[in-house]
């Protein structure tokens, strides 16, 4: 790192409130890729024959790909053999209890504000916390063992449960559906691995909560949710990264099976580092989130708020194959300085009587670029498929932008598909209205973003609504002026 | 692959030295430096392929490829003169391109009703301010296949200038005729339109194919609208099952001036539209209409794009769609609001119903802003009639297909109302119900 540098962390560490770096003795590979690289990560955790083949697989594909060019963001071309695809924190043998935790872990995670005995005690949300690539610490386990619910690491799962990880890894987003999904098949270092079976209801919010540690460091996450027949779950996932000047490659990839009459709820608040003022810095966010509806009257519905990283090129989809079955998508993104973002989703209605539903709020602010990217398919044989997507832009100062690019595709008499999106700005009006209430400017546009993106925070589980509310407050602040 | 590909560059370059022999010292002309970049920048780029984001789903360049032969390009066909019009004389100003070139012989009446038409070839001797600072500005050769290699073959097509504070009474019928008998025919049209300051003129391109020949047309126009100027331009397509067609409208509006586009298309069998619109100035205004009632194995393809470059300008877009049998339809509406393009209006709507299950809609109205005092909305539906509205006109004792005829009718309606000339609106209106088969 050059003094400059140095004294530009200095100047902006304060700026970030997450960022810190814990120092915990680094596992690392050497940087670069090839398929020795591929070889010591299955090795490093001890993966069986099937996978190792697998992720080769996946990293041959890889080669065969281009880096896509088409989303509206731009960034310098990414040097793959700068970036260190694996890195774990030390492993301190089998851990039983809280108290063998690595206290540094444990002291990330009170500055993060999530300390596991305060989850474990008063949320009763199961925590599976994950600091750079490696589940630590799995709680609730033994509750949800007894309903059958498995929720564990995803290299766990492979050595306990290889027969679900064989039929259901890939089998949403395969390793060749584009080039990241591929790189993270080929590379990817650990995630969750959540099954709900047959008939359960999962009690409570399953939840990741993981950050990006190590600099120099890309995490290659992989998370699987499967539910079976007439399961329940809603799924948590939020994260933030520590403060670093060299942009970090985030590629992972989410794929949630859904079979006849099963219901998965997936949330997300993401909040990685976005780069400083000058847009210097900031995660590289490229992610593959797929699900699929694969049974008859199944539902996946996705929400997510998304505030950090400096690039973010994210299309969380539904695949409505089963008959009857219902996607849904309510998204808010801000940007803020230089922050670029691609996002959206893709609906696809293979069934009949599918329904899907996509309501995106985009707010851009001071020199960021924010566009909606999204997808409606209707195929010959879904009859009477609906859809109703809304996607609306805020802006905020004349420096930034709002894009909308949504493709439609009918195939099909029966469908009924509506979209619609509006750009605007901020009234004048309303701000004025609040003034003279004595509401002062910060916190009426406060009010009025919040009032903006109403629609998608109600749908956010409770924990996260509040966290997500004061989120999207700090993100704007100063933005108008 | 690549040698074949190789061939057909060398065919076509071959071909534009004949064509550019045959031409006779007009090669010397300017026109003729801008020919060569665009031949140079067609036989780079070649015909967009369907990987190409703008023509995803209309794969034309592949069908023109396959369809036609390219060594005609450049060369002219005979005219028969045996078409007739279904207008009647008295309600407009006619005029007739012939297989690609311009029938001289009405031209002089023309200029009684005050406004000076040539052919695009006179043009360059009679206009060569107006050739010199309006042609090829707007059609980018190298953004556009199409334009580019209009731009190398084109030879003749209509220039119209209404002059400076005219006011026309009756609107102008430029009518594009395919007639007699061959195997295929290709033309390259290009024309130019200048509306000067405080002008207000009505211009209709109809195109036919009487004789239901092959075709493979494509047309540029180049428009200026200048300042205070009232311009109103409609299309209508109507060419037959065995059209393959390229319209290309690219529009340049000063400060203050309205426009008024509407393409109306019954048949052919791709047809892409490409329409450009460039605000360049304060307080414009730009209406876009589009009715497209379509069956068979019809292709439509409405790219339509407007570019907000100067403050307090108004865009409003209504496409709407009826679409049959095998038929397809495309909607790319896009919108760019730039940074100085602050206090901007623009609304985009595109809505379509379609009858069977082998039809297609693919939709994707596109916005791009980077102003932020804006105001911005579209919005697209896709659907079929409603049942209950079905049942309702049918408990009241209207057969079905009346009550079908009334509802596509009421759907389209807000569009056709919009249709100002009298003859047209009828026009299409007829045309639309026997094209469906209703009883009316």
């Amino acid at each position: 790192m050059g003094k400059d540098d140095q004294i530009l962390e200095e100047l902006t560490s304060s700026d970030y409130k997450y960022g810190f770096e814990t120092l915990i003795e680094n596992d690392s590979a050497p940087k670069g890729l090839n398929e020795d690289i591929v070889r010591f990560i299955s090795a490093k955790k001890n993966e069986p024959e099937w996978l190792l083949e697998w992720r080769l697989k996946a990293y041959r594909h890889w080669l065969t790909l281009e880096e896509p060019k088409w989303p509206n963001v731009k960034y310098p071309k990414i040097d793959f053999q700068d970036i260190i695809f694996y890195s774990a924190p030390k492993p301190n043998k089998e851990l039983q209890s809280l108290d063998e935790v690595d206290p540094e872990l444990l002291e990330t995670f009170k500055k993060l504000g999530i300390s596991l005995e305060e989850q474990k005690r008063l949320s009763g949300v199961a925590v599976d916390a994950v600091i750079d690539s490696v589940s630590v610490k799995t709680t609730f386990k033994e509750t949800l063992g007894e309903l059958g619910i498995i929720f564990c690491s995803l290299s766990e799962a492979v050595h306990e449960h290889p027969e679900l990880i064989k039929k259901y890894l890939g089998s949403v987003v395969p390793m060749t559906d584009n080039y990241y999904a591929a790189l993270n098949s080929a590379v990817f270092s650990d995630g969750s691995f959540c099954y709900i079976p047959k008939g359960s209801r999962c009690p409570m919010e399953l939840s990741t909560y993981f950050r990006i540690n190590a600099s120099g460091t890309g995490q290659f996450e992989r998370t699987l949710i499967v539910a079976d027949e007439d399961a329940y779950v809603s799924y948590l996932e939020g994260c933030t990264a520590p403060q670093r000047d060299e942009n970090q490659l985030h590629a992972a990839v989410v794929e949630i099976y859904a079979e006849t009459n099963a219901e998965v709820k997936y949330s997300t608040v993401q909040n990685w580092y976005p780069g400083n003022k000058e847009g210097v810095g900031g995660i590289y966010n490229f992610v593959t989130k797929r699900g699929l509806c694969k049974g008859n009257n199944s539902k996946i519905s996705w929400t997510q708020v998304e505030t950090g990283s400096a690039i973010t090129w994210k299309y969380p989809s539904c695949i409505l194959k089963g008959d009857n079955s219902v996607g849904e998508f309510y998204s808010v993104a801000v940007t803020n300085n230089y922050q670029q973002a691609d996002t959206g989703s893709k609906m696809i209605h293979l069934g009949k009587n599918t329904k899907s539903t996509i309501i995106s709020k985009g707010i851009s602010a001071g020199k960021s670029q924010n566009s909606y990217r999204g997808l409606v398919k209707v195929h010959k044989n879904a009859t009477n498929a609906r859809n109703f997507s809304q996607c609306d832009s805020l802006l905020m100062g004349n420096k930034c932008g709002a894009h909308t690019f949504p493709y439609i595709e009918i195939n099909n008499s029966t469908a009924k598909v509506e979209h619609e999106a509006t750009t605007s700005k901020i009234g004048e009006d309303q701000i004025f209205y609040c003034n003279q209430r004595g509401i002062d400017t910060e916190n009426a546009i406060a009010l009025i973003v919040n009032g903006f993106a109403k629609k998608v925070l109600n749908k956010l589980p409770m924990e996260f609504a509040v966290e997500a509310q004061k989120l999207l407050a700090l993100t704007l602040e100063e933005s108008v002026g | 692959m690549a040698k074949a590909e190789n061939l057909m560059v060398e065919q076509l370059k071959n071909n534009f030295k004949a064509f550019e022999a045959r031409l006779n010292g007009i090669s010397k002309n300017q026109w003729h430096q801008m020919r060569k970049e665009a031949i140079d920048a067609f036989t780079s780029n070649g015909f967009p392929g369907v990987k190409d984001e703008e023509y995803r789903y209309t794969p034309i360049g592949k069908a023109i490829e396959k369809n036609f032969d390219l060594s005609m390009l450049g060369i002219e066909t005979p005219e028969t003169g045996t078409f007739v019009p279904v207008f009647s004389k008295e309600h407009a100003i006619h005029i007739f391109i012939r297989n690609g070139k311009i029938d001289h012989e009405n031209l002089n009446d023309i200029s009684e009703a005050g406004v000076e038409v040539c052919s695009l070839k006179d043009a360059l001797v009679q206009y060569p301010k107006e050739i010199e600072s309006h042609l090829g500005k707007y059609a980018n050769v190298h953004k556009d296949s199409f334009a580019a290699l209009n731009m190398a073959f084109s030879n003749d097509g209509v220039f119209i200038k209404i002059p400076r504070n005219t006011q026309l009474e009756k609107p102008l019928i430029v009518h594009y005729i395919t007639e007699g008998k061959g195997e295929e025919k290709i033309f390259q049209t290009r024309n130019l339109i200048i509306a000067e300051e405080g002008s207000n003129a009505k211009i209709i391109e109809s195109y036919t194919n009487s004789d239901n020949i092959r075709q493979f047309s494509n047309h540029v126009t180049e428009i200026v609208v200048k300042a205070n100027a009232n311009f109103n331009f409609y299309k209508l397509q109507n060419q037959g099952n065995q059209a393959y067609h390229i319209d290309s409208t690219y529009i340049s509006q000063l400060r203050d001036s309205t426009l008024q586009s509407y393409v109306l298309t019954l048949e052919g069998k791709i047809i892409r539209n490409n329409l450009n619109i460039i605000l360049d100035g304060e307080n414009c205004e730009a209406h876009m209409f589009g009715l497209y009632v379509i069956h068979e194995d019809s292709h439509i393809d409405n790219h339509t794009s407007v570019d907000h470059k100067a403050p307090n300008c108004y865009s409003n877009e209504v496409y709407k769609g009826i679409l049959d049998n095998n038929s397809k339809g495309v909607f790319n509406g896009k919108v760019f609001v730039r940074q100085d393009a602050q206090k901007t209006n623009a609304y985009q709507s595109n809505k379509n119903i379609l009858l069977t299950d082998t039809a297609t809609i693919n939709t994707k109205p596109q916005l791009e802003i980077w102003a932020d005092d804006v105001s911005c909305s579209h919005g697209c539906t896709t659907g079929q009639l409603d049942e209950e509205q079905l049942f309702y006109l049918r408990s009241r004792g209207i057969g079905k297909s009346s009550a079908r005829a009334m509802l596509l009718h009421a759907f389209v309606n807000d569009v056709l109302d919009k249709i100002e000339i009298d003859f047209l609106h009828d026009y299409f209106n007829s045309e639309m119900y026997n094209r469906l088969d209703w009883e009316s």
